[in-house]
């Protein structure tokens, strides 16, 4: 029976439910929190990239993170790749996905409104999920994980490898896109466009290729995020949509920026949605997010670390 | 009738405006005039509640404003014109106008939806209004043609329609003469005039200084955020420290 | 005035005739949805095309207007023609109390809260089991009667819904001609600028949110009458994006490009049968070339389409 973590993982929880240490249940909910809320961060920080370079929300982030795993079970399956092979190829794809999108969408748009942008961004999302419904079917599917599934004994609490795997591969992707912000020529250009996009073009940085670079990084950090996150959750051709929102629940709460705060953001947010989900209703899950967006709006826009605008009108 | 007493904004860490205080008499025309970056446009932004300030205060008509939003002002008799022109530009000259007789009418959403009768009468009486202010504003011939199309001149001839729809006792018009050519210019001072004999107490910020010298009564000199000056129009031209100002502006 | 008056009555004797044509057969069962639909759409575009205010919750509102009336008339008994207004009252309440705080956000922000309203609403439909059923939904909900007239086939339902049907694009038409509507059209140009000439923008579009709100919710209420069955499967985002779909498609602003929309979205999915798995890109691919291609919607673009065809036929005919 080895290969098939989900009965093993549900015995573990039976077993820890009728145990009165409630201190354990928190602990293993929280290490299980972390890891969906660092998948929660790369989306969200996907969000703000796009986000700081256009001022576009991007409804179709999710996608990514659905090509990623949808495309690396492609790759696995039905070209054979190994693991190491499988992964590139699939976030290669997933990044032309994204030049397409926003070549073929976003660009050409004659009256770039709001609305319209808001409206165009949520067709290109129906188009690929529609795609990818065509060439892959409904069925949802699983992706073996990184390194076996042998849980690990952590303070009472148990993890599987594929969570280490999540943390550990989602430290090294905000590392390297701190140094890209911080210590290259195109990272600190994106930066200039993000605090004023008509300076930063009289000062000779190609706007529009920020643009079209801000959504080539977006689409590759959530097609990773897709990636690491299949093996515990399985894909599906419709998982985008609330993946993508909930990353872009991390980045408000985060204040839509593209560092630090948005992970911690999509931190606080998936250990408070398994904490609810395991010690009040598992039903409601999902609703928490949506209900800390709406909060976060309504109170406190500028997002949780953020510095109140004065500006009334 | 506008008292403006110690007005003070700091832009994060910027005073934009510095502890500016004067007075507009009813029925005058007030210039405000400054180089860049004097904060005039902040100033009027303030008094017409579309920014908020970080001390100070405003009197209209012996009342304090300070800090009302602009569709309270409107209801007071504060209306305004802005620089680069906010028209309804998807609406036509006239819907424009029409939209200006808002604080003049009271039918409600249901009122409208069901067609009342008197929301009926009502409607034709704003429209009958609104022509009315674009006859005296000679722009009749553009009634029905859509807002967004028309030229940077006639859009300032139709801001000030919509602005006089209102009914104002003041109305601040935001650099009236930013991209008219000097004909259109003329037909603005004369437009002016037209405004202040109906008793309308107009206050202007501009650019122009043949124009404020020839239609202004007053003139408050504004120079990096605090007022260097205030006078009539020749005392304003003799005083060396505004002439410097000017000078050192380039 | 004159002349909107007599396109409504050509619209509507266009509707009441159109069973005579059709009568029988499956497609006046269609025919029917376009009804609930066209009262959704009518009811989204006051908001986004004369407020220009995105809402992507409205099938939340259109869901519990269903709920309520029939947990209402199939639970506790009620009389239907009592419980439809208390369930539009409700939802007008609760978008009135929800609009103040959301209807301050812009743009992408707006979109993104009205979204995560109608999957909180969407996610209560499926775990409030005991009052609604759960995701199997909840079933028995009585067919509306007038002493004994019951509504009870696809023809009497036909006139049931295209009344009120009738009466929310009458309702919206005035609406949209009228001083209100002027002042929406104004705050979706400027909202600045509305404001100066003293239009409560704030209030307004709140007022707008829960009307259409309470329009959703009456179409929910109808909905659950006729289809006698509701799931949450109906409420969801997709359906918000597909009511978005018919607004874009019909044209933003226009109450009939609205109904345009509607019925080509509602029989749509019906033509392409065959082919049920396409209709997700199909609706795709329409909102993209629509928003790309034809901006105005196809009230404006077919109009325009003819012309630019004429001319060019016209150009032929000289050469």
């Amino acid at each position: 029976m080895k290969g098939n973590s989900l009965p093993m993982k549900g015995r573990e929880f039976l077993r820890k439910k009728r145990t009165p240490m409630q201190l354990e249940q928190i602990l293993q909910y929280s290490f299980s929190g972390l890891s969906t809320g660092a998948i929660y961060a790369l989306i969200g920080i996907g969000f703000s990239i796009i986000f700081n370079a256009t001022g576009i929300i991007n409804f179709a982030q999710g996608e990514f993170v659905m090509l990623g795993g949808m495309l690396t079970l492609f790759f696995l399956e039905l070209l054979q790749l190994p693991l190491w092979a499988a992964v590139p190829c699939a976030v290669a794809v997933s990044a032309l996905a994204g030049i397409l999108f926003e070549r073929l969408a976003i660009r050409p748009l004659r009256q770039p409104t709001p609305i319209n942008l808001v409206i165009i961004t949520i067709a290109g999302s129906i188009l690929i999920r529609g795609l990818a419904m065509l060439l892959w079917g409904k069925d949802t599917h699983a992706i073996p994980p990184f390194s076996g599934d042998e849980p690990i004994s952590i303070a009472g609490a148990t993890i599987l490898p594929q969570h280490i795997w999540i943390l550990a591969i989602t430290v090294l992707i905000i590392a390297v896109n701190k140094f890209f912000f911080y210590h290259t020529i195109s990272g600190k250009a994106m930066r200039a466009c993000s605090y004023n996009r008509r300076a930063a073009s009289l000062v000779g940085i190609d706007v529009r290729r920020m643009v079209l670079l801000s959504f080539i990084i977006s689409s590759v950090l959530g097609s990773l995020a897709g990636i690491i996150v299949a093996p515990l959750t399985m894909t599906a051709y419709d998982v985008g949509i609330m993946l993508g929102l909930k990353g872009f629940c991390a980045a408000i709460i985060g204040g839509m920026s593209s560092g630090m705060a948005t992970v911690v953001g999509g931190l606080i947010l998936g250990v408070l949605e398994s904490l609810g989900a395991g010690l009040i209703s598992s039903g409601y899950k999902d609703a928490i997010a949506f209900i800390i967006l709406l909060l976060i709006l309504f109170i406190r826009p500028q997002g949780l670390f953020g510095k109140a605008e004065s500006e009334r009108v | 009738m506008l008292e403006v007493s110690g007005i003070t904004r700091i832009f994060g860490g910027v005073t934009a405006l510095d502890d500016v205080s004067f007075t507009i008499g009813q029925g005058s025309v007030t210039g405000v005039i400054g180089p860049n970056g004097a904060g005039k446009t902040t100033l009027f932004n303030i008094i017409t509640g579309i920014y908020n300030r970080t001390s100070g205060s405003v009197k209209l008509g012996g009342k304090d404003i300070t800090g009302l939003p602009p569709e309270r002002l409107a209801r007071l008799g504060m209306v305004r014109t802005f620089q680069n022109i906010e028209l309804f530009g998807a609406m036509t000259v006239l819907e424009n106008v029409m939209v200006g007789l808002h604080t003049k009418s009271s039918s409600g959403l249901l009122a409208c939806s069901l067609m009342m009768p008197w929301s009926i009468a009502e409607e034709r009486r704003i429209r009958e209004a609104a022509m009315h202010w674009l006859e005296f504003t000679g722009i009749t011939g553009l009634a029905d043609d859509t807002a967004g199309n028309l030229s940077f001149g006639k859009g300032r001839l139709l801001e000030i329609a919509r602005a006089l729809a209102v009914e104002p006792r003041i109305i601040l018009m935001d650099e009236p003469a930013a991209g008219l050519n000097s004909q259109e210019t003329l037909g603005l001072a004369q437009l002016i005039g037209k405004i202040r004999g109906m008793g309308i107490t107009v206050v202007l910020v501009e650019h122009d200084m043949e124009l404020v010298m020839d239609v202004c009564d007053r003139i408050v000199v504004l120079n990096l955020g605090k007022k260097l000056a205030e006078g009539t129009p020749r005392e304003i031209q003799e005083n060396a420290e505004v002439i410097a100002a000017y000078l050192g502006d380039g | 005035m004159r002349r909107e008056l007599l396109k409504f009555l050509f619209f509507a004797v266009l509707i009441l005739a159109a069973p005579l044509v059709f009568s029988g057969g499956y497609l006046m069962n269609v025919l029917v949805f376009v009804g609930i639909n066209t009262m959704l759409a009518v009811a989204l575009n006051l908001l986004l095309g004369y407020a220009g205010q995105i809402s992507l919750g409205h099938a939340g509102f259109f869901g519990i207007g269903a709920y309520l009336s029939g947990i209402l008339t199939a639970t506790y008994g009620w009389n239907a023609w009592l419980a439809m207004p208390l369930a539009a009252l409700v939802v007008g309440t609760l978008a009135g109390l929800i609009g103040f705080p959301i209807l301050k956000l812009k743009g992408h922000y707006l979109a993104m809260a009205t979204l995560g309203l109608g999957i909180i609403i969407y996610i209560v439909f499926n775990e409030t089991v005991d009052l609604t059923g759960g995701p199997s939904g909840l079933s028995g909900i009585p067919n509306l009667s007038i002493g004994s007239l019951v509504f009870d086939n696809d023809f009497k339902n036909y006139y049931l819904i295209w009344t009120f049907g009738l009466a929310v694009v009458l309702f919206c038409v005035n609406l949209a001609g009228s001083r209100v509507g002027r002042a929406l059209r104004a705050v979706n140009d400027s909202e600045v600028a509305a404001r100066v000439m003293g239009v409560n923008a704030r209030i307004l579009k709140v007022q707008v949110f829960a009307l259409s709100a309470v329009i959703s919710s009456l179409a929910g209420s109808l909905y659950a009458h006729t289809m006698t069955f509701v799931s949450p499967a109906s409420f969801g985002f997709n359906f918000s994006v597909e009511l978005l779909t018919m607004v874009v498609i019909g044209g933003l602003g226009s109450v009939y490009g609205s109904f345009l929309g509607a019925a080509l979205l509602t029989l749509l999915p019906e033509l392409l049968r065959g082919a049920q798995d396409y209709d997700i890109i199909i609706y795709g691919g329409l909102l993209m070339s629509m928003v790309m291609f034809m901006p105005g919607g196809l009230v404006r673009g077919l109009p325009e389409l003819f012309r630019r065809v004429a001319r060019r036929r016209e150009g032929a005919g000289n050469a």
